[in-house]
């Protein structure tokens, strides 16, 4: 492996892989991305734990415990932090759950929803405890970049990175900047 | 015509905004001689024809070598004024343009402040563009694409906001409601009715409908109404419309928030009989 | 077991305490005054609560929207939609007469002792206890108001005894009279404070000069706005007089809400005729039939006093038709009692508030002086600006100017609070330095001054030398004393949650970044802030400054950034040792979930 290769972590939080899907619809580039470009700790890979690397792209906010210690290991081995896609910047689509509270959420879902057998709240020590809200994740970590859309298209993928590889401050030309 | 205040034809009536010489007449806003001219001032709670605001202080410009120790100084304001004296910043959409003054509009620092504002608005509110039927369409969101907004910065204030679904044909979301007052103002001015009004204070300040049961369905509000449709966000939306124009090819998909003209200029004004 | 998920309603009436409309009509009918704020007064203090029937009774009573009602019963921290104990406790959270001034918190004791959680009103309805902003106590030690009327120099012996009498139902009559006896605290007196001027002396010599000479007077005199503007008041009154309109106002600013100025409390405690005659001078120069005195709310115990001191008048022929016998000269003052709110000092917020609605400063111009009270030509000044007009009117102007400085004639009556041994009042010519306050307090180690109250100015000991005055330290005159002692980043905190408190909300630097900049602080405070933060708040703190709508937002960053400039170490000292500290406290967050799944083992944690 060439040792000159950036070495990029990504993860999912509390997302839907979305960004990450869009991320691989960068399609036949990869090739060329890969020429730069080796990855980590990610889904991709199935690399379970995080190593030093140089970029972590974290997609997803943080709804529970193990999103937190998942994050708190990227930001402690990555030099440059990207939080990807609406939920990590600001909690989207999961946290409109914080419009109500954890309790009703969880009565709603296991006690007293549709078609629910055997109400239970789970409380299996090996589940990961939810956070009181859904939060973004530059409340938990310095973020050092933030890339919106939900998803991101390939193309503001490419660019971000295409920016760091080179050397420059990363930007978005003003067409791939959008929240949805 | 009517009696204009007698004045010096020497002095010619235009103001200057980043260099840019512009005409105006007298009863002009800023704002008002800006747009005229096709000048962009960002902004949220102004709307041409409905009585100027200035509450969203998006508009915030400044003016160079005002006077500040004048009348016009409050007195907390005067401690600071000597450090500040050569340049103020007001509101563009509440300040009457006066001959000469010479105004900073498309500035960088401008810009990142109006950014700083608009994460306020985000983060105060819950505003979770992928689930709202107005993305594309919201001023809110156009106007952060405008300034490079990338994320809301401060910490979410996730605040529990009641929705209003009562209505047969309006639904009314506060979580996304910036408090900017159009639909207050159209209401009052222009449909000639009182549905809408702030309430409370400081952070907690949110809107209300003014009925006996503070809900929209006991309200006059009607799907015609002016009030219906000025919501810059997705606060008040008509119902079973949203999704018919599809997202890409929404008003700001195609446009961008800085051409001038987007927004109608309301005509038809018509005074609340309470006035 | 089946629980329904809460409702989840911020709508606040969604109970209505067994209050009949009959109830509610019959307090509404026998309510004298049709202001909005006393009728709201009136129900809140015999029905303990606003109920929402009484909001459209209300509404349909004074002919104005439910909404407007609505918004203001939502507005005042003095109105309620639920309802409050028959014993309602406010105590006061500022620095000089909070619950904490005698290093004890009695807030929590008073609490304990009567079984409440402050904010909630006891299960039998007996009694509620909250906080409050200033309630200008502050030469009094700690301070509350137990339904409208404050009792003193609290510390734990007292709150004891009152709890007890509380527990008893024992009715305030009942109590220590002398717990409620309110004393002026006059440590040093000068131009105004001086003699009383004899009611009507200042009117007969305005009459005697006439009018357009009285208000040259005033201008010549040098009178700048006592209220901290220090605007010219002889230009405003000439601006108003000019303003063309079919009435105009006089209004005089008895807002007070500055933590640390009690001043004005003094003036109309024991000047009352001072002010009403200043009103009247103010009245004949400008030509003004009608003339209102805001009162806040803090101070509705002095409203029976302040009425008995107009009825004289009217007797004395100093007030009502043809006074003093001159045909057309005409004025009636009305007194209206505020209900909480800081911000109705500022002058236009104040207007609003005296045309019934929420207290949101209005856009400038148009100023009060052509478009006020009822869109009519309207000055506003501070109580003690006209005390001092009146004495002018019979003094003359170089009488006042003989005192003070250049810039800042006639001398300014201080309050003086804090840690310090002889707190009180001081009437000192404009130009004194803050180290001779200091010595004449008696004040001891002291290690930094706030002057002006939490929108003025910190300083520190190497600016002691500085002079009061419009040239260099202008105050309303609000003068905190902070010892060695005191915790400066306490007190930088106890200002952040003020403003956050008191912001009306109009405006988005000010509504938003007044609650930014408090949850910062209290991060630092909590030792979870880092340098990252501070830099924040400073950006922050400059934004807010610049670009709010009004004096509020305009200088709630101050007392924030005068610490972080000026006493860096205070700041410093707390900060936590790494680079970033999360926003919330991550194990906290888990705690709602720990309860509701029974766990707590290792993995239900987060450090
Ligand atoms: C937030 C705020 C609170 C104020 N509170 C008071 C007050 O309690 N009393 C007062 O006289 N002026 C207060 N002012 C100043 C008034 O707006 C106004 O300048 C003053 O009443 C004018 O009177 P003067 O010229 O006699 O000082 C306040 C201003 C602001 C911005
Ligand atoms: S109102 Fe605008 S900014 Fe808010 S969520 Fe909807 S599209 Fe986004
Ligand atoms: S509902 Fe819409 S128009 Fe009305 S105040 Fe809120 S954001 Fe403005
Ligand atoms: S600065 Fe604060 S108090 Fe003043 S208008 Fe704005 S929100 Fe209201
Ligand atoms: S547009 Fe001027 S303050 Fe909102």
């Amino acid at each position: 492996m060439n040792n000159a290769k950036i070495r990029v972590a990504t993860a999912s939080l509390a997302g839907c892989f979305g960004c990450h899907m869009s991320f691989l619809d960068i399609d036949e580039r990869l090739v060329g991305l890969l020429e730069h470009v080796e990855f980590g700790r990610s889904p991709l890979t199935d690399i379970k734990h995080c190593g030093p690397c140089d970029i972590a792209l974290i997609e997803g906010g943080l709804c529970n415990a193990e999103n937190v210690h998942v994050l708190s290991e990227l930001r402690a081995n990555s030099k440059i932090l990207i939080a990807v896609g609406a939920c990590a910047i600001n909690g989207g689509i999961p946290a409109m759950r914080n419009h109500y509270s954890l309790r009703e959420c969880l009565e709603e879902t296991y006690l007293n929803g549709v078609g629910v057998e055997n109400p239970q709240i789970p409380n299996d020590v090996e589940l990961p405890l939810l956070l009181s809200k859904v939060h973004p994740l530059h409340e938990v970590v310095h973020v050092d970049y933030y890339l919106p859309g939900c998803p991101p298209s390939a193309d503001a993928f490419l660019k971000i990175l295409g920016d760091l590889l080179a050397g420059d401050e990363p930007s978005l030309p003003k067409n791939l900047l959008h929240y949805d | 015509m009517r009696a204009e205040p007698k004045r010096d034809t020497a002095i010619p009536n235009t103001i200057t905004i980043d260099g840019q010489e512009i005409p105006f007449s007298i009863g002009q806003t800023i704002m008002d001689a800006a747009l005229a001219a096709g000048v962009y001032i960002p902004h949220l709670c102004h709307r041409p024809g409905l009585t100027p605001h200035g509450s969203c202080k998006l508009c915030t410009v400044s003016i160079e070598g005002r006077n500040v120790a004048s009348h016009t100084a409050d007195r907390r304001i005067q401690a600071s004024s000597s450090v500040e004296i050569d340049s103020r910043s007001v509101s563009a959409c509440t300040m009457p343009a006066m001959a000469g003054q010479q105004i900073r509009n498309n500035t960088p620092a401008l810009n990142e402040v109006r950014k700083t504002i608009t994460q306020m608005l985000f983060i105060e509110g819950n505003h979770l563009c992928p689930s709202c039927e107005k993305t594309g369409d919201c001023t809110l969101q156009a106007v952060a694409y405008h300034l490079g907004m990338l994320d809301g910065h401060f910490p979410q204030l996730s605040p529990r906001r009641e929705v209003d679904a009562s209505h047969g044909s309006v639904v009314l979301d506060r979580d996304r409601c910036i408090l900017c007052e159009l639909c207050v103002r159209a209401s009052r001015e222009v449909d000639g009715k009182n549905v809408f009004a702030i309430s409370g204070r400081g952070i907690d300040a949110h809107l209300i409908v003014n009925s006996a049961s503070g809900k929209l369905a006991d309200s006059d509000l009607e799907t015609g109404d002016m009030a219906a449709h000025i919501c810059p966000v997705g606060a008040i939306l008509i119902k079973e419309h949203g999704y018919e124009v599809p997202i890409g090819r929404r008003t700001f998909d195609l446009h961008r928030v800085s051409e001038i003209g987007l927004e109608p200029v309301i005509l038809a004004k018509v005074r609340h009989t309470d006035e | 077991m089946k629980h329904k998920p809460a409702v989840n309603s911020s709508h606040a009436y969604s109970i209505d305490h067994e209050c009949s409309i009959d109830q509610i009509r019959s307090v509404i009918a026998q309510n004298r005054s049709d202001h909005l704020l006393h009728i709201l007064h009136a129900l809140q203090q015999q029905l303990l609560h606003i109920p929402h029937r009484a909001v459209a009774e209300v509404a349909s009573h004074l002919n104005l929207p439910v909404g407007q009602v609505e918004s203001v019963v939502e507005f005042y921290s003095f109105f309620h939609n639920i309802p409050r104990g028959r014993y309602n406790i406010l105590l006061s959270n500022c620095t000089s007469c909070g619950y904490m001034a005698g290093g004890k918190n009695l807030l929590q004791l008073l609490c304990q002792l009567l079984g409440v959680v402050a904010g909630r009103t006891r299960a039998d309805g007996l009694v509620s206890v909250d906080q409050t902003s200033c309630v200008g106590m502050c030469d009094h030690g700690a301070a509350m108001l137990v339904n409208d009327r404050p009792i003193i120099r609290l510390d734990s012996g007292r709150i004891e005894r009152i709890a007890a009498l509380v527990n008893a139902a024992v009715p305030l009559e009942g109590w220590p009279e002398e717990w409620f006896d309110v004393d002026d605290n006059i440590r040093s007196s000068g131009l105004l404070l001086k003699d009383d001027l004899v009611a009507g002396d200042g009117l007969h010599a305005m009459i005697a000069r006439g009018a357009d000479a009285t208000l040259d007077e005033i201008t010549r005199s040098g009178l700048r706005g006592r209220g901290g503007a220090g605007f010219s008041t002889g230009m405003k009154w000439q601006f108003c007089r000019e303003a063309p309109g079919d009435a105009h106002y006089v209004v005089c600013n008895a807002d007070e809400g500055e933590p640390g100025t009690f001043k004005d409390r003094i003036l109309l405690h024991s000047y009352a005729d001072e002010v009403f005659e200043g009103m009247t001078v103010c009245a004949r120069v400008i030509g003004s039939g009608q003339g209102l005195l805001y009162l806040r709310g803090e101070y509705r115990y002095l409203l029976p006093q302040l009425q008995a001191v107009l009825a004289r008048r009217r007797e004395l022929g100093l007030l009502g038709r043809n006074i003093l016998g001159q045909p057309g000269f005409n004025f009636e003052i009305e007194i209206v009692v505020g209900a909480g709110a800081y911000i109705c000092g500022e002058e236009s917020a104040l207007i609003e508030s005296l045309e019934g609605k929420r207290g949101v400063p209005r856009n400038r111009p148009p100023f009060p002086v052509t478009h006020g009270y009822l869109g009519r030509p309207t000055v506003v000044n501070n109580v003690e600006t006209f005390s001092a007009a009146a004495h002018i009117a019979l003094r003359g102007s170089a009488w006042f100017s003989a005192t003070g400085t250049g810039k800042s004639a006639g001398s300014k009556i201080l309050s003086v609070s804090g840690d310090c041994a002889a707190p009180g009042i001081y009437e000192y010519p404009f130009g004194v330095t803050i180290q001779q306050v200091l010595e004449d307090c008696a004040a001891k180690d002291v290690q930094a001054v706030q002057v002006g109250g939490p929108s003025g100015t910190l300083i520190g000991k190497a600016e002691f030398g500085r002079k009061l005055g419009f040239e260099d330290l202008p105050t309303g005159g609000s003068f905190m004393v902070f010892g060695q002692e005191r915790d400066l980043l306490a007190v930088a905190v106890n200002f952040a949650h003020f403003f956050a408190h008191e912001s009306c909300g109009f405006c988005t630097p000010c509504r938003v970044g007044t609650t930014l900049l408090k949850n910062g602080v209290d991060k630092i405070a909590g030792g979870h802030g880092t340098h990252y933060d501070v830099d924040e708040l400073k950006r922050l703190g400059a934004l807010i400054k610049r670009r709010s709508h009004c004096g509020l937002g305009q200088t709630a960053a101050n007392h924030l950034l005068d610490v972080i400039q000026r006493f860096p170490q205070v700041i410093e000292q707390r900060l936590a040792h790494s680079e970033f500290e999360p926003y919330f406290n991550l194990d906290a967050a888990l705690e709602e979930a720990r309860r509701i799944t029974h766990r707590n083992d290792a993995a239900a944690h987060l450090e």
